[in-house]
């Protein structure tokens, strides 16, 4: 039995507030402890997502929040992997749940954002990729996204409207969620008339960067069962994969492949196999998941996840987005309730872990103004540059 | 009195542009003949190959677009701007069918996205980056060619 309980869910509302990261990390932490019933001397182990943006606290985080939140002697792990940070920390914290060395575990993460693109830090390093691509050739995080969008476009016939109706989908679904930072109705039109940022990517299309922080508590199932709670949510399996060589699809902050000259490639791409070395850890799969957090980073790339997670084969992905099937109330899987990254934007560490608090929430069907009906599982996908991969499967 | 040509920084000694015609240079391990670019140093990344040795080893001068882009807004640093007002430039992903990897670069000067499709034939071109007043930072670039 590798299951553990969810026993709280918390965070700082997204926004552009330009404070100091800690502040949202102990917000969402003291909002998942209420929500969990428990105190801070409770937790026994703490696991922090580290941003880079924020010097030494932020790459030291979970000993930034737990100095904050008042030194209880709990150890502490700190976990960078990019976007994919959260799941990491989640990942560390089971792992100590299940080793049995500590039965209730605080995750948390949290970041302030600058404006624009992200950029690397200052100082010439030609031996960093993520410098290099900035300098040698001016690829930015959407010329990535752009590249993927566009092949949909030349491969399967997608078009820029196509990808605009994810975002009216996930404006929609965002509209009444507190803690998104856009909490505003969006057409077709309109995504079309903003700026192209990289063709054939819009404005719109293209998340911003964001505020914000998030935060659950989780335990073994055994702490939970002595708190009296007969069925709390469970994560059933948490993927923190790696690409296999040779990974021959390009990745942020890389401009080349590997070479697949002396060896195939593996028979999953790396993005395919995140989420699914996390159904299989969970013994449940793409036709169980009521909803699906995915990392929509770009309006498009929200269609590869479709595919990505087992949602339809490859190509298919734009007939589910026409058909209503990925919106509330749809025929098929909810993706993206919560409102995704068009209406949070990106806080880095905290987003793995926002996309657990969604269908935590989703899953004791309190996401109220946007429940996925009678929800029983849900899955969350997200990747990190550098090659961390990030999925998360839990059900009631 | 020209400019003298240099690569720029972080891309010495990854491609030549001599009478041969410009030539992405990656490394081939003499184990398994895996090929890296850019070159790998220390240890072959084919995680069933202990080689340690590599031999430089000329790119395909020529691949088809795996897809391609164009960035309407100027980059943050350390991208450096060529222009002001900025002048947007294009940005293709290149098959290499021979060593079966993928090499993203600039679309060489004057070209767009309306100039290429995924499947395009492209062929390899050297071109200034940026310069300075003593300097012209060069970079290699992927140029559109008729199929």
């Amino acid at each position: 039995m590798t299951d553990i309980a969810v026993l709280g869910a918390g965070m700082h509302p997204w926004g552009k507030w330009s404070r100091n990261f800690v502040e949202y990390g102990i917000d969402a932490a003291q909002t998942a402890l209420a929500d969990a019933g428990l105190e801070w001397r409770d937790i026994q182990f703490v696991a922090g997502a580290d941003t880079m943006r924020q010097g030494y606290p932020g790459y030291v985080s979970a000993a930034t929040f737990s100095q904050a939140l008042g030194w209880s002697g709990a150890p502490v792990a700190s976990c960078y992997a990019a976007c994919a940070s959260g799941a990491t920390a989640l990942a560390t914290a089971r792992a100590q749940i299940l080793a049995g060395f500590c039965d209730v575990a605080l995750v948390v993460g949290a970041d302030t954002s600058p404006k624009g693109f992200f950029a690397p830090n200052d100082g010439d390093r030609p031996d960093d990729p993520d410098w290099l691509r900035f300098r040698l050739l001016g690829a930015t995080n959407p010329t990535y996204f752009a590249l993927y969008a566009r092949r949909r476009m030349d491969l399967y016939g997608a078009t820029e409207r196509d990808f605009a109706k994810v975002k009216v989908k996930n404006a929609q679904h965002g509209l009444n969620n507190q803690n998104a930072r856009y909490r505003k109705a969006v057409t077709e039109d309109e995504v079309l008339a903003s700026p192209i940022v990289a063709s054939p990517l819009h404005l719109l299309d293209i998340c911003a960067t964001s505020d914000g922080g998030a935060a659950v508590v989780v335990s073994s199932m055994d702490y939970a069962r002595a708190r009296g709670l007969t069925s709390p949510v469970r994560v059933r399996g948490v993927s923190t994969v790696t690409p296999r060589f040779p990974n021959t699809v390009i990745e942020m902050p890389d401009f080349a492949t590997d070479s697949s000259a002396a060896l195939a490639p593996p028979p999953l791409t790396f993005r395919d196999s995140i989420a699914a070395a996390a159904y299989e850890q969970a013994g449940i799969g793409p036709d169980d998941m009521s909803v699906a957090e995915v990392y929509d980073l770009s309006s498009a790339l929200e269609l590869d996840w479709y595919e990505n997670i087992g949602l339809c084969k490859a190509g298919e992905a734009e007939r589910l987005i026409n058909d209503g099937d990925t919106a509330l109330g749809g025929k098929g899987t909810t993706v993206n309730p919560s409102g995704g990254l068009a209406c949070f934007g990106e806080a880095v560490p905290a987003q793995a872990i926002a996309q657990v608090c969604e269908i935590t929430w989703q899953l004791r069907g309190r996401a109220t103004g946007r429940q996925v009906e009678g929800a029983t599982a849900g899955v969350t996908v997200n990747q990190g540059l550098f090659g961390h991969g990030s999925s998360v499967v839990l059900s009631t | 009195m020209a400019k003298s040509k240099t690569p720029a920084l972080g891309a010495e000694g990854w491609f030549t542009d001599d009478g041969d015609g410009p030539t992405l240079i990656g490394n081939k391990c003499t184990a398994c003949g895996t090929v890296f670019f850019p070159a790998a140093a220390y240890f072959c990344r084919n995680p069933d190959c202990g080689g340690r040795e590599f031999e430089p080893t000329p790119l395909s001068r020529q691949g088809t677009v795996w897809s391609y882009t164009d960035a309407q807004y100027q980059p943050p640093p350390p991208y450096v701007a060529t222009s002001d007002p900025y002048a947007p430039f294009a940005v293709a992903a290149v098959e290499l069918a021979a060593e079966g990897m993928v090499v993203m670069g600039q679309l060489a000067s004057g070209y767009g996205v309306d100039d290429v499709r995924v499947g395009s034939p492209v062929e390899l071109v050297v071109e200034t980056l940026f310069e300075d007043d003593d300097h012209e930072y060069t970079v290699w670039k992927w140029k559109p060619v008729s199929a």
